[in-house]
């Protein structure tokens, strides 16, 4: 495991399945990648996975905690008809608009594979086509009959998307949940990368649960660590040609740091001043209000926490092609690592307002 | 069961206004437990001493409602809601206060369609003459509930408020029939649910247990042409899996289900797209409380007249003794 | 008085740069505490020790004011931007702002009327369609004032005028902010905490922190609140009545009112003659909401200064709702055998 590509990584993370609120099977992925870079890994009661990695000796260390959530979005069943097609709902936001000829995985007592139903075209009139179908309107199909089904498969069951990862031109990927396993990948990039360097910090690791849901794992697993600083390293809208431009980042200007209230100010000033010193290209989104990412979590916790929030650009978010630029991941890591390392003895000075 | 439950659904208790509805369930609990204090929003906290796994129980004994805003010069009240009021709920029903006064709940003449009726157009009549008359009664925010008698047919209990008195008759009855039990098992009877769980948090913070299970009503698919949902009444109380404030811990949901089958009732999976419970609070405390609701199928929730099974909640209380008497070993 | 309130609502501090307010009530505060700091998330604490110090009281007015914060700098030199709190579109159309450190003035045009179809006039603008011109021609001649993430306040100046009406910006809730700091000024037997708390306007954010950090035995939030006693309102919408004194609020979209607490407000308001009115109707939030549920629970109330047209440029207070609300609270605060 210790040298495996970045690419080799994530498409190891996307293939396994991780629904919100079903994480135990990831974390132990991400639990035995972490290993070999952190001094220590646990794993607490909602399966956040915490790898701790510290360098400096000083009494005056800053606790930092870094954050990607490993949960996906996905669906689960809901009902088994009399022909045993499964009826499902949605675990996270799902536009239903992307299901219609999916393949899927149903994790019921074994792993089913089945198709989200698709009336073909020579059946349907020409004004349907023109509606969306919606969720409770669709079916997956097992191909199996109902008995068979409900032996294996129960009310509750999740069911996660196949759709392994592609290679596209110019350094780009596409597969589900790179929202937000991309961001797991850039931890073990910066752990890679901390190796490297000299810090002075105790730095944790953090692979949150159920994000999708309303960044659960980031409100508890920030309680138990109480850090100094707060890091959250999620997706934000790739450039693409039906939306608009001030909303949308460039895939080939690297990563993209986050403004706003939710954030700290002299901590981000101290992130962008980072990247500037290193070279390292980046872009600035402006948030107006509390983010969609652990980061508004992280921030109020207990006596609050001094937050920053970087983004990778990623293109059709929460599809099964979500597509994003790899160099983006490494320049990501490139940036905490160096962040990381610039926090000296003297960090509780500069950082307070 | 059945009069506990008629007493607990009949009695007054909005969220906020809990006094009378406490005070009943204190009464019906007090011999079974070691210990009950009252916290500072007015959660009812009793305890039944152990040494194992500390478990809490949590049933909201808060009802929805009608908070009185304003009265007009002729003596209408104009009110506002608690909870989860809707128009269609409330259109020419019997309203009653905590003092006794009855009204009826109507809107303004100059609607057109009832689809175009708002809360703002709705008031309640308590048959006043004018504002002193009006004010002699009632005062900006007194609040009223459903005035709606407990009935029964075919095994079925009808009355508002099931939500939630019927997960506090479940929790009374649990703690009057638990013979033993290793644990510390906290039976929690919440305030504010209704208003966005709020007494379940603080509770919570309070307690610290090691493991939540909140005890809740929760719709069904039963009726005709329902919107699709696999829970029905009858089938058995529900082991939930998700609703929009929770998905419940898979240890938990195991657990339940374990000893669901080991008792050998009937009982259902439970989804919920719209709506949550004390565990929704409860599970994102301090550093996460492993939480699970046990649900009992109602129809018509949040109307002056909710339907459950009696056979559901009795296989309810069995299978939370059945949880409570034996290992809690989720970790 | 007047000039603390002048100069506290002229100043900029939109949710998440609230430091010159910050800087401000601490250079006034100061000399009537003992001791002054700021938490993690930029809330301000002033902690004045009680003569008995039996309980602990926590009183909070949100330092923030909603505004825009700049989104993006077009190739021609104007700037794209979001609203930072519930900002009404409608209210932003051909006013003036401030922009940044610099104060860099800007307006917010809209295409002259002679140059409108009939059907435009017809519908509201949208955010996304509005634009901030501050007189550059080009991107790089518009960067050299303003970057990316620069916060922009309404251009507004405190005015006395009517019957002692004031009109100003961000009166919810430096109305609330200089309230606290009157409060100050006088001896109390128990401990208080004055709190000046941070983004509230986007989501009780500050408060969150608050109640976790100080964890009072009592909480009074002090607000400027809604007050729609206008023409076109129906009577029982109004919220609150101007020139009819503090509204002591029962229950909002955030919070239940302490029933103790607001019991004791309408005692010793009844008692004293001092006017006051309930908050009618349940919407609206502020940072009670947070509060009172922190921790193990905390018994919490909401005393408001009615104000007209608030998250506008213009709202409108009474300077006698405001008095009296100073009263309400020092005369509770003094006396009532908490």
């Amino acid at each position: 495991m210790r040298y495996m590509d970045t690419k080799d990584f994530i498409a190891r993370l996307v293939a396994v399945p991780g629904v919100s609120g079903y994480e135990e099977e990831i974390a132990r992925l991400i639990s035995e990648a972490f290993k070999p870079y952190c001094q220590e890994v646990r794993t607490d009661n909602f399966f956040n996975v915490y790898g701790r990695k510290t360098d400096g000796h000083s009494e005056n260390m800053p606790k930092v905690m870094i954050a990607a959530h490993m949960d996906e979005i996905g669906l689960m069943v809901t009902d088994i008809d009399e022909k045993g097609f499964i009826k499902f709902t949605n675990i996270g936001g799902v536009d239903p608009r992307i299901l219609l000829g999916q393949e899927v995985e149903i994790h019921g007592k074994e792993k089913l594979f089945g198709v989200i139903g698709a009336k073909p075209p020579h059946l349907q009139q020409v004004r349907d086509t023109r509606k969306a179908v919606k969720m409770e309107d669709m079916t997956i199909d097992v191909g199996l009959p109902a008995d068979r089904v409900r032996e294996q498969v129960n009310v509750g069951d999740t069911i996660t998307f196949v759709s392994p990862l592609v290679e596209l031109k110019g350094g780009m990927i596409s597969a589900k949940s790179l929202d937000d396993r991309a961001g797991v990948a850039v931890l073990l990039e910066t752990m890679k990368e901390l190796d490297e360097l000299r810090f002075c910090a105790d730095v944790y690791f953090v692979a949150t649960v159920q994000e999708e849901v309303g960044v659960r794992g980031a409100v508890i697993s920030t309680y138990q660590l109480t850090p100094d600083i707060g890091v959250a390293i999620d997706v934000t809208h790739g450039d693409m040609p039906d939306a608009p431009r001030d909303e949308t980042f460039a895939m080939n200007k690297g990563p993209v740091i986050s403004v706003g209230p939710n954030m700290h100010l002299c901590l981000t000033q101290k992130l962008i001043d980072t990247a500037k010193e290193y070279g390292i290209a980046h872009m600035i989104e402006v948030e107006p209000g509390p983010t969609g990412t652990d980061a508004r979590a992280i921030q109020i916790s207990r006596w609050g926490v001094p937050t920053v929030l970087i983004g990778l650009p990623l293109r059709y978010m929460h599809t099964t092609v979500e597509t994003l630029n790899l160099d983006n991941v490494k320049q990501a890591a490139r940036l905490l690592a160096r962040f990381i390392a610039s926090l000296k003895e003297d960090w509780n000075q500069w950082l307070s307002y | 069961m059945k009069e506990l439950l008629k007493k607990l659904t009949e009695a007054y208790g909005p969220s906020g206004n809990e006094e009378v509805i406490r005070d009943i369930i204190r009464d019906e609990i007090k011999d079974y437990v070691d210990e009950i204090r009252v916290d500072t929003l007015g959660n009812l906290i009793a305890v039944k001493k152990g040494n194992g796994v500390k478990v809490m129980l949590a049933a909201h004994m808060d009802q929805i409602g009608f908070m009185v805003t304003h009265i007009d010069d002729n003596g209408f009240l104009r009110f506002t809601r608690i909870g989860g009021i809707s128009v269609g709920n409330s259109i020419n029903r019997r309203v009653v206060f905590k003092n006794g006064v009855t009204g009826v709940v109507s809107y303004d003449g100059d609607v057109d369609r009832l689809s175009d009726i708002k809360l703002d157009k709705m008031y309640i009549d308590i048959g006043a003459s004018n504002r002193e008359e009006a004010e002699k009664e009632v005062a900006i925010g007194d609040v009223a509930v459903y005035y709606s008698p407990f009935t029964e047919n075919n095994g079925k209990y009808v009355s508002m408020a099931m939500d939630d008195r019927v997960g506090c008759a479940l929790l009374i009855e649990t703690a009057r029939r638990l013979k033993s039990s290793p644990h510390e098992i906290y039976f929690v009877f919440t305030v504010q649910e209704e208003l966005g769980v709020r007494g379940a948090k603080t509770s919570a913070y309070a307690l610290n247990p090691d493991i939540g299970i909140a005890v809740d009503v929760t719709g069904t698919g039963d009726t005709p042409k329902a919107r699709p949902m696999a829970v029905k009444l009858g089938g058995g109380p529900a082991i939930k899996v998700k609703d929009a404030l929770v998905l419940a811990h898979p240890r938990v949901k195991e657990l339940m289900v374990k000893r669901a089958k080991e008792l050998g009732i009937p009982y259902q999976m439970e989804i919920l797209d719209a709506g949550g419970t004390d565990a929704g609070a409860i599970h994102l405390t301090r550093e996460g409380i492993p939480s699970g609701v046990l649900s009992i199928p109602c129809r018509y929730v949040h109307s002056d007249s909710e339907m459950v099974d009696a056979g559901d909640i009795e296989n309810g209380v069995k299978l939370m003794l059945k949880i409570l008497e034996g290992e809690i070993d989720i970790f | 008085m007047a000039e603390l309130l002048k100069q506290l609502t002229e100043i900029g501090g939109v949710s998440g740069d609230e430091g010159r307010v910050r800087r401000l009530i601490e250079k006034e505060i100061s000399p009537f505490v003992d001791d002054v700091y700021t938490d993690r998330i930029g809330n301000l604490i002033a902690y004045k020790k009680g003569k008995n110090s039996s309980k602990k009281i926590m009183l909070c007015a949100h330092m923030d004011e909603v505004g825009l914060i700049i989104s993006a700098i077009q190739e021609d030199g104007t700037l794209k931007f979001r609203t930072v709190g519930g900002i009404d579109p409608r209210i932003l159309v051909s006013k003036r702002v401030l922009i940044g450190e610099n104060v860099c003035p800007g307006v917010l045009g809209i295409k002259a009327i002679h140059l409108q179809e009939a059907e435009e006039r017809q519908n509201a603008v949208r955010v996304k369609q509005m634009y901030i011109d501050i007189g550059a021609l080009s991107r790089e001649e518009a960067g050299q004032a303003v970057r990316l993430g620069d916060y922009a306040v309404f251009d507004s100046k405190y005015v006395e005028f009517g019957d002692n009406k004031v009109k100003a910006k961000a009166l919810d809730d430096r109305a609330g902010c200089a309230i606290l700091i009157e409060l100050m000024k006088q001896e109390y037997d128990n401990d208080i905490y004055a709190c000046f708390s941070v983004q509230e306007e986007v989501g009780l954010r500050g408060a969150e922190v608050l109640g976790y950090s100080i964890n009072p035995d009592i909480a009074i939030i002090v607000e400027g609140t809604t007050c729609s006693d206008v023409p076109d309102v129906e009577q029982h919408l109004y919220s609150t009545e101007m020139g009819k004194g503090p509204a002591i609020t029962i229950m909002d979209a955030t919070s239940y009112a302490s029933k103790e607490l607001v019991d004791a407000f309408v005692k010793t308001a009844q008692k004293e003659g001092i006017p006051f009115q309930f908050k009618k109707g349940a919407t609206g939030g502020n940072d009670a909401g947070r509060i009172h549920l922190a921790r193990e629970g905390i018994k919490t109330a909401t005393v408001s200064v009615p104000c007209r047209y608030i998250h506008s440029p213009s709202s409108v207070m009474d300077l006698n709702d405001y008095n009296n609300t100073i009263r309400l609270l020092s005369t509770f605060l003094k006396g009532c055998g908490l």
